[in-house]
């Protein structure tokens, strides 16, 4: 570095208004930002992809609004999974029990509810209790122990599926409550008049643009006041517009069928709350700082122990409500259930951008990953690929996302 | 002793940046111990690697005679074929490997590709006993003590048929009478034919096995002087050692005049410390110290001498063993069990090892910045990011941190810069008690002048401050009171006015007498 202590350092551009950028300067700045975050736009990038070429290749069947419900209703469980998995991660671990535990929590909620006729309400709230626990008992062992995840969610994967065959001795059980296979099956309720499309998925999607729009502005504003560069108005503006045309997008198609599912309304609760967390909470910030330089994170003064146990506790309780949804939707608790869910959550996080050192990831990207899965496995359905091909291209899309992270950090020379 | 063995000649090595050798000539004679010595970073290990092939053949200029005959090494066992063994500070030895098999690693006694046991053991016993070892060659390596680890090294090199035995500073990690029995050790090889270089910082080690000695300082040969000579006293070497000039690289500081009425900010009362596996030895043996408001204080010391241990085991006991002692601020006993308990009782401690210890290198400059004090930028257990922006700006501005913006990766930065990152994380934490490690390490000139400022401003704003410095002349220029420490203890304190290089690295070479 430079060892001239006069060299002024440039004048920092006049806060606030930005909107004299010219086209060219526009660009740079977008190129910019999405050098900055390469792995999520190249994600995203990806996703449209694999939507245009399956879009194109099945005629369109796979953006019809059914088959875009029946997308959400099939990946669901996996993305909830997906965001537990994509926080183990980024603290610097990995949890494969999430398979059997979720289906360990579908047999005890099977046997409850069908059994046992215990109102579903109460139910969810003991397995979700179950789920909290058991994961506790695996972060105990990680975090306090010291015994290495790998070991100890492995342990933890065998555990629960011979817990699961146990429990069920062998047998499906069903079917379940009708409460709770709504939640997993059905669409929010009809409101109002017949306009073709489905009412309040219409609200709802309004409701989800002003908020956006609202939150962005605020964003902006709070910016100018704390007299930080923002960036110009017209970048602005076009981002706006993107997020606005594909919150739309995703309303229109939902409204034209049924409406949206119950149990997309629980994931986008669920990707906003811990994407909140995860950026902004202090105990998101510590996540990273364990999963970034253990070591520093400690020096630092952050409770590297506790924020692990919490992490794991964490990933045991979506477990549990992955495993809740999954048996609702299939209405029976199987022995078998969520086999490999695990990889699959696991899976979606690389691919949507998490590292295997950990401090690196977006709960977000572990969404786009799980629905580059989804779309893959949907689209290539349509098509009537067999599942032995399916499986070898995830396989190699895997480790193409991965390949080209660390190909494109090599470059960067980080 | 038949002439030399060993003549390098002219040796010049450039690093990217810096140049760690700019010309060193060594002459060491058949059959001789030659010790070097000098200040950390004055380039004795290297010399050592250029000489072992580490660093190839190419990498640097100038010209190694062996045993008469130019010689061109490309790598390690390029030396060692010519019978040059190096034993580096940090034991090259698996630990769950056997004795046996850790001497004849990479050089097995076996028949196609299968090993012989029975040469093995055979040979092993053999060359245990010669290093003064009974244990049975299939002990593993980790279920002995890092003293006889050290002997088990020496095995291996006898095993390589070395003619040349290279040392590099083989007691810092030992105990007295580890120490001893190596010492002991080598001067029997000594009467076995085998040259050995050795180098070291204690005086009284160089005395007791060396027959010459090489003082090296900022890449140079100074001089070799012979250890049996008269003349050749221990402050003929410290001052060979330092003998720099000064040149006016610190900001001006008037010396702090301490009030004696006021408790001191920070006091540690005998406090000591067991190494974490090691735990017959004490890494900091009963220290006490002080410092005031606004006062900087400094602890010199060699490298072993338990500067960092002390530091980060008053930090939260992030460091070894607790054995005993107290932590006193503002003249109140205080609970400094977990780093969070230090911070919360407004002491930070900036990390010599800023890659591995201080930062998160894949994390930005604002988050980094934040994270010891996230709830100062926080609500409610939610961080604001655009105030922690704004506070991260400001440090950019300050400190002139050199980044585009604070979203820049740590991990980016220059040495200096990330330095600048660490000093501004606690400094926002707003402590009371800084503990800086070796502040400068590794930065450039102009850097240090700006962080030397950064402290002497810290100071100035009432803060107390511990430096820890291996560049005397740093200390020398930025400290009220300088504290020396060797081998875990205290060894001596000296006031602005009666520190010198020569005073302070007499105490910080001072060790127990080796015993006999």
């Amino acid at each position: 570095m430079s060892t001239d202590l006069t060299a002024k350092t440039p004048a920092p551009a006049p806060p606030g208004k930005g909107g004299s950028a010219t086209g060219d300067s526009l660009l740079h700045l977008m190129l910019d930002g999405m050098r900055r975050n390469m792995r999520q736009y190249g994600m995203l990038f990806a996703l449209g992809l694999i939507v245009v070429l399956f879009a194109v290749w099945t005629n369109g069947d796979l953006l019809l609004p059914r088959n875009v419900s029946n997308l959400v209703l099939q990946n669901s469980y996996i993305l909830i999974l997906a965001i537990g998995m994509m926080l183990v991660i980024i603290a610097g671990h990995i949890d494969l029990s999430v398979g059997s535990l979720t289906a360990f929590v579908g047999a005890v909620g099977a046997v409850l509810m069908v059994n046992h006729d215990i109102p579903w309400p109460i139910a969810l709230v003991m397995c979700l209790a179950i789920g909290a626990a058991a994961g506790a008992a695996q972060g105990f062992l990680i975090a306090y122990l010291g015994i290495p995840s790998f070991i100890v969610t492995l342990a933890g994967m065998l555990t629960f599926r011979g817990l699961t065959e146990i429990f069920l001795e062998g047998q499906t059980i069903g079917p379940f409550p009708e409460g709770l296979q709504k939640v997993a099956n059905s669409f929010l309720p009809e409101v109002g008049p017949d306009t073709n499309y489905h009412n309040l998925t219409l609200l709802l999607g309004l409701a989800v643009i002003v908020f956006v729009v609202l939150q962005e502005l605020r964003d902006r504003k709070r910016q100018q006041e704390f007299a930080l560069e923002v960036p110009p108005a017209k970048l602005f503006a076009l981002k706006l517009v993107a997020l606005v045309a594909a919150v739309l997008t995703v309303t229109m198609l939902l409204a034209s069928y049924k409406g949206a599912p119950i149990v997309l309304l629980i994931l986008g609760i669920l990707v906003v709350g811990f994407g909140y967390i995860m950026r902004n909470a202090i105990i998101g910030r510590h996540i990273y700082a364990i999963g970034g330089n253990l070591p520093a994170a400690k020096l630092s003064g952050v409770k590297d122990k506790k924020v692990t146990f919490l992490v794991f506790l964490n990933m045991g309780m979506l477990a549990a409500l992955a495993g809740l949804v999954f048996a609702a939707r299939f209405n029976a608790a199987s022995p078998k259930a969520g086999l490999n869910f695990e990889l699959e959550a696991i899976a979606a996080s690389f691919i949507g951008g998490a590292s295997m050192s950990g401090g690196v990831g977006t709960v977000l990207g572990a969404i786009i990953g799980g629905v580059v899965l989804g779309v893959l496995n949907n689209g290539m359905n349509l098509v009537g690929i067999g599942t032995d091909w399916q499986q070898v291209i995830k396989g190699l899309v895997l480790l193409a996302a991965v390949g080209f992270d660390v190909w494109n950090k090599r470059k960067v020379g980080s | 002793m038949a002439g030399p063995v060993l003549e390098m000649r002219s040796i010049v090595k450039t690093f990217p940046g810096v140049k760690a050798l700019s010309d060193v000539t060594l002459t060491v004679q058949q059959g001789e111990v030659h010790a070097i010595c000098g200040e950390n970073g004055a380039g004795k290990s290297t010399l050592m690697k250029v000489l072992s092939g580490v660093h190839p053949h190419g990498t640097y200029e100038g010209e190694i005679l062996f045993e008469g005959d130019v010689c061109e090494f490309k790598d390690i066992r390029a030396s060692e074929h010519h019978g040059i063994v190096i034993i580096h500070q940090e034991l090259a030895l698996v630990p769950y490997l056997s004795l046996a098999e850790n001497i004849f690693l990479g050089n097995e006694h076996a028949a196609r590709g299968f090993i012989n046991w029975n040469d093995t053991l055979k040979h092993a016993s053999e060359l245990l006993r010669r290093v003064g070892l009974s244990d049975h060659p299939e002990t593993r390596v980790a279920d002995i003590g890092v003293g006889k680890q050290q002997l088990v090294e020496i095995a291996k090199a006898l095993s390589k048929k070395v003619k040349l035995l290279i040392l590099d500073e083989p007691t810092a990690a030992l105990n007295d009478e580890d120490s001893g029995k190596l010492l002991d050790l080598i001067l029997e090889l000594k009467k076995q034919g085998i040259t050995a270089i050795i180098i070291s910082h204690k005086l009284n080690e160089i005395r007791k096995v060396a027959d010459s000695v090489t003082i090296l300082r900022d890449g140079r040969t100074i001089e070799t002087l012979d250890v049996k000579a008269a003349e050749t006293t221990e402050d003929r070497i410290i001052s060979g050692m330092v003998g720099r000039d000064l040149e006016n690289r610190f900001p001006e500081r008037s010396p702090h005049e301490p009030e004696e009425d006021q408790a001191p900010a920070l006091e540690v009362r005998n406090w000591t410390v067991h190494h974490p596996i090691d735990q017959q030895r004490k890494v900091v043996d009963d220290v006490s110290l002080q410092v005031r408001r606004g006062e900087i204080v400094g602890i010199a010391g060699l490298m072993g001498a338990g500067r960092t241990e002390l530091a980060m085991s008053v930090f939260g006991r992030s460091y070894g063993r607790y054995a005993g002692g107290t932590v006193l601020k503002d003249g109140t006993e205080i609970r400094t069990k977990s780093v969070p308990e230090a911070v919360k009782h407004g002491i930070a401690y900036v990390t010599e090892d800023r890659k591995h210890y201080g930062l998160n290198l894949i994390d930005t400059i604002g988050r980094n910045i934040s994270l010891s004090a996230l709830g100062k930028v926080a609500k409610r257990g939610v961080v604001d990011e655009h105030e922690e922006r704004q506070v991260a700006e400001g440090f950019r501005k300050s400190m002139n941190i050199k980044a585009p913006t604070v979203f820049e990766p740590v991990g980016k930065l220059s040495g200096g810069n990330q330095q600048k990152v660490v000093l501004s994380k606690w400094i926002f934490a707003g402590p009371d008690v800084l503990i800086l490690d070796e502040p400068t390490r590794g930065i450039d000139v102009g850097a240090k002048y700006e962080i030397y400022t950064v402290i002497d401003q810290l100071a100035a704003q009432g803060k107390a401050v511990v430096f820890i410095s291996s560049e005397l002349p740093e200390l020398l220029g930025m400290c009220d009171r300088i504290y020396t420490m060797a081998a875990g203890r205290l060894t001596g304190e000296f006031s602005r006015a009666e520190a010198s290089q020569e005073s302070l690295m007499r105490q910080m070479t001072k060790d127990k007498e080796v015993t006999r």
